[in-house]
């Protein structure tokens, strides 16, 4: 019985796969990729991604360090902070981002470089989700590596920066590449906050799930389908290498 | 000559008061008491590992209760002997020397030189997961003399080994007591390591410590 109930699961994941894979054919994904419009899509998906990526293993890395090796006040609170982007309805952050920069320290930036709309924006809301993932791969990945090898660097005449560079870092080699497959594979997906907060436009902000979006509500559901085949091969790419890597991480 | 005046040390619902002794250079002290009396808490005070709330650390006419542990030169031995796991054994013992820039050629013969006194030559090449207990204990000892420092720390180093690699490091720490003008703390439950090797017990007892001879025990 418990066989059936947990197998169903499993098969509606594969035929969900199957089906993407028989609905279309080579000759719809050749003339997806041929349209101007997805090349522009899947460029800037790559792109943006790509960024959201480096921003937020840059971010991780620090947050999760200080989080995973000091005590300080409020940290259950910032702990708890770091989830809100988690939890959070992604039409909702991507509403309060259009909110954040319509108040004034918004507009003034707003004034100098125009982000609402543009492909900035795409690259913030991305990275507002993206980053929190990556955030707490980096935290568990440093809670797991035993901090007493820091201490016995320190004693051996490193400061806190030398222990870090040298001792803690290089073993969190497979955290930080889990942390970044994991950054951008969110980021990839990412369609809410972008829609709100970066809008639909063609050869402007569309990136590759504003394209299923937009090719659904036309009818071009051919077009819709080989562009989410392209989106699931990269995600299998990127799941491929966490596994890969991370079980690894995990098993020192 | 280490001398720890008034130290009082809080931490959650633990606490440590007036805790005062004085070790002499090269001495043999070992620091003996219950799980969880405080012993290995001392002993990181004095590698600079943990703040104190009060009191005073001095080593060798100097005050080092706020110095930074990088500056203090005490070798540390943890537990588990805690060797870097991103580094191959020769990597893990030279580490200290590499710090202090010394040239290639002076860190491969000082790590030479350790590993042959400690028996280790067989492990250099070696990285630094899959050792045995024993091999463990023995790199991180080496690790924590390579830069000649005045106090050796090792906190439990012979709870987590098997009796007969136990008494091949008892064996070991005697020679080492003996060839290196080094003063050295230990911390152990164990009565039997204290009696072997101390000049000096501290006792650890509900928050005090006294000072007693081995023969004392």
């Amino acid at each position: 019985m418990m066989g059936v109930v947990a197998s169903t699961y499993i098969i509606l994941i594969l035929a969900m796969m199957l089906a993407d894979l028989s609905y279309t054919t080579t000759g719809h994904i050749l003339e997806a990729l041929q349209s101007k419009e997805i090349q522009y899509a899947i460029k800037l998906s790559l792109i943006t991604c790509t960024i959201t990526m480096v921003l937020s293993v840059l971010v991780a890395i620090p947050l999760g360090y200080f989080m995973a090796r000091f005590e300080f006040r409020f940290k259950k609170v910032i702990d708890a902070v770091l989830d809100i982007p988690i939890v959070l309805p992604p039409l909702v952050i991507g509403l309060s981002l259009l909110i954040l920069f319509q108040t004034a320290p918004g507009q003034f930036i707003e004034s100098h470089v125009r982000i609402t709309y543009t492909v900035y924006s795409v690259i913030i809301a991305q990275f507002m989700v993206a980053c929190a993932f990556a955030v707490r791969t980096m935290y568990v990945t440093f809670i797991q590596i035993n901090n007493r090898q820091e201490q016995v660097a320190l004693t051996l005449g490193c400061n806190q920066r030398q222990s870090f560079f040298y001792i803690l870092l290089p073993q969190a080699k497979n955290g930080i590449l889990t942390a970044a497959s994991l950054a951008w594979a969110r980021a990839l997906g990412e369609f809410g906050p972008i829609l709100i907060f970066s809008g639909a436009t063609r050869m402007r902000t569309e990136v590759l799930p504003t394209t299923v979006f937009l090719e659904m509500s036309v009818g071009n559901i051919e077009a819709a389908v080989a562009v989410s085949l392209i989106m699931i091969l990269s995600g299998f790419a990127v799941l491929l290498i966490v596994r890969l890597f991370g079980d690894k991480n995990t098993a020192l | 000559m280490i001398t720890c005046v008034d130290i009082n040390i809080k931490q959650g619902e633990f606490t440590l008061t007036d805790v005062n002794f004085k070790v002499n250079k090269g001495s043999y002290m070992v620091l003996m008491g219950k799980t969880g009396c405080g012993k290995t808490t001392i002993m990181e005070s004095i590698c600079g590992l943990r703040k104190i709330k009060s009191g005073a650390i001095w080593l060798n006419g100097k005050e080092i209760t706020t110095l930074m542990p990088a500056k203090r030169e005490i070798g540390y031995v943890p537990q588990d002997g805690a060797l870097f796991k991103n580094m191959t054994i020769a990597e893990n013992i030279g580490f200290a020397l590499r710090l202090r820039k010394w040239s290639k050629q002076d860190i491969k013969e000082r790590v030479a030189q350790l590993a042959s006194d400690l028996g280790i030559t067989y492990l250099l090449k070696r990285e630094a997961h899959d050792l045995s207990g024993g091999e463990r204990q023995r790199v991180a000892l080496a690790r924590a003399l390579s830069f000649y420092p005045d106090v050796l720390c090792l906190d439990e180093p012979l709870s987590a080994l098997d009796e007969h690699t136990k008494d091949d490091m008892l064996d070991l720490l005697k020679t080492l007591k003996k060839n290196l003008n080094i003063t050295i703390l230990h911390v152990t439950h164990s009565k039997d390591e204290a009696i072997k090797l101390a000049d000096h017990v501290l006792k650890f007892e509900d928050g005090h410590v006294k000072e007693l001879m081995p023969t004392e025990l």
